[in-house]
């Protein structure tokens, strides 16, 4: 069986293949409405979420599956103090898949390791965010209509941002990828992401404090939140968070082809005219992330229409 | 030098850091043992100066993987009717289950009571929690 914990455990053939799908359902939605009818998918959302959770819902139900779940941990059973291990084989008995979010790092490898069904991933604490990941790689597909030989900046918090360790992580395994890392000095990446991932392929990037001057040179620009809830301390937060904003007068200065996605939610780190500038990718990537859940779904269920020929 | 006898069928945990041996014997838990057990502290070493030797007089598993991980340039020699016939070279194992612990706040093994703690050898000879991947430095022994 299947599970989706770790952005990489799909191979890039998979992910091109799990891609290819979802552009597909993106093509032509009505053509997998009923592929998953009968079918379950349970979402355990142990901390709050709007976008995941409901892009999960709207997935399932697009392909005409049903949906259960809880959306915080006070209204499940671990309020009780029921173990993750417990939970998940219980839910087991109850649906066919299921979507986990959890504050705690790791805890959905520790489900799918005592699950009788497809474990997603749908965020552990600061770890991991595989779908988000799908979602960035199907937006800058379907913009660039590649995934390799790209010059990618990456904007703000590259410390405790998920979706940026997991992108950086992902993107690393295509060819003539480039990365800007545009931070402040305090959220850099972290060492690890350099020294095993990016200094060991070889991978070309330069660490900048400078969205202006990094502009000119991007094919796509990822902006992100300072998150207040990765901080132990406020005042750091509160120092920190208003580093980079970016408005029309800095987006005159990037590529006319260039793409700005952003995992949103945002707070003000890319201003209200920004949306109107056909280059903001964001909205289209939230759209995104239903396909490539659909995706996801039907690829763990082996439901996907090319595995069924098999 | 101390004359320690001979051993006729046992083992030979050589090359200790000096030292060293008084935390080997507590995590192997050889107090427990019912044989002879010699710890030899400060012994001459001509590679390290001195060093520390543990002689078990007895048949034993010996938890490789936590020597290794303690240590890899410790030693192993086993002997059999008082000769050496084997000797393993320690290396840093690719899996440690509940050797160290994660002490990440926000991994799961924090949260959940009777999570084994597992460690994995990533490149750079560091291990990482598997469950949410905060890095051990082995050689320094310390959390980065």
């Amino acid at each position: 069986m299947r599970h989706l914990i770790d952005p990489l455990d799909f191979s890039v053939e998979e992910i091109d293949s799990l891609l290819a799908l979802a552009g597909d359902i993106a093509a032509d939605r009505t053509r997998y409405a009923g592929l998953c009818r009968g079918k379950k998918l349970a979402t355990l959302f142990y901390e709050p979420s709007t976008r995941t959770r409901l892009s999960f819902e709207a997935a399932m139900l697009n392909l005409g599956g049903s949906v259960l779940g809880f959306s915080s941990a006070d209204s499940s059973s671990a309020a009780k103090g029921e173990s993750i291990a417990d939970t998940i084989r219980v839910i087991s008995c109850y649906a066919d898949i299921c979507a986990m979010r959890h504050p705690k790092e790791g805890a959905p490898l520790r489900a799918a390791r005592y699950a009788g069904i497809p474990v997603i991933n749908a965020g552990d604490g600061g770890h991991q965010h595989p779908t988000q990941t799908l979602t960035d790689l199907m937006t800058i597909r379907r913009r660039k209509g590649r995934l390799g030989n790209l010059t990618i900046g990456l904007c703000g918090d590259l410390k405790f941002g998920r979706t940026v360790h997991s992108l950086i992580k992902s993107l690393a395994r295509y060819e003539g990828i480039r990365f800007l890392l545009i931070s402040p000095e305090e959220l850099r990446v972290p060492d690890y992401v350099i020294n095993e991932i990016l200094r060991p392929k070889g991978i070309p990037f330069e660490e900048v404090t400078s969205l202006e001057e990094s502009m000119p040179q991007l094919d796509i620009l990822y902006m992100t939140r300072v998150q207040k809830e990765r901080f132990f301390n406020e005042e750091d937060y509160i120092r920190l968070k208003d580093t980079y904003i970016l408005t029309p007068a800095k987006m005159s200065l990037g590529k006319p082809d260039m793409a700005v996605l952003h995992p949103l939610p945002r707070v003000n780190e890319i201003t209200l005219e920004v949306d109107d500038d056909p280059r903001a990718a964001y909205f289209e990537q939230a759209q995104n992330g239903v396909y490539v859940r659909m995706a996801l779904i039907l690829t763990l269920l082996g439901l996907a229409p090319q595995q069924k020929e098999v | 030098m101390l004359n320690i006898d001979s051993l006729q069928n046992g083992i030979v945990i050589d090359h200790i850091k000096a030292g060293a041996s008084m935390a080997i014997y507590d995590l192997l838990k050889l107090g427990k043992l019912d044989c002879c057990v010699a710890i030899i502290k400060n012994a001459r070493s001509a590679k390290y100066g001195k060093k520390d030797i543990i002689k078990i007089d007895g048949e034993l598993e010996i938890d490789l993987d936590m020597l290794g991980f303690l240590d890899p340039n410790i030693t192993v020699g086993i002997i059999r009717d008082g000769k050496l016939v084997e000797k393993r070279k320690l290396v840093l194992p690719k899996e440690l289950r509940n050797v160290i612990k994660c002490k990440n706040p926000r991994c799961i093994t924090s949260a959940e009571e009777g999570i084994d703690h597992i460690f994995l050898l990533g490149e750079n000879q560091r291990y990482r929690c598997a469950y949410c991947e905060q890095e051990y430095d082995a050689r320094t022994g310390k959390r980065s």
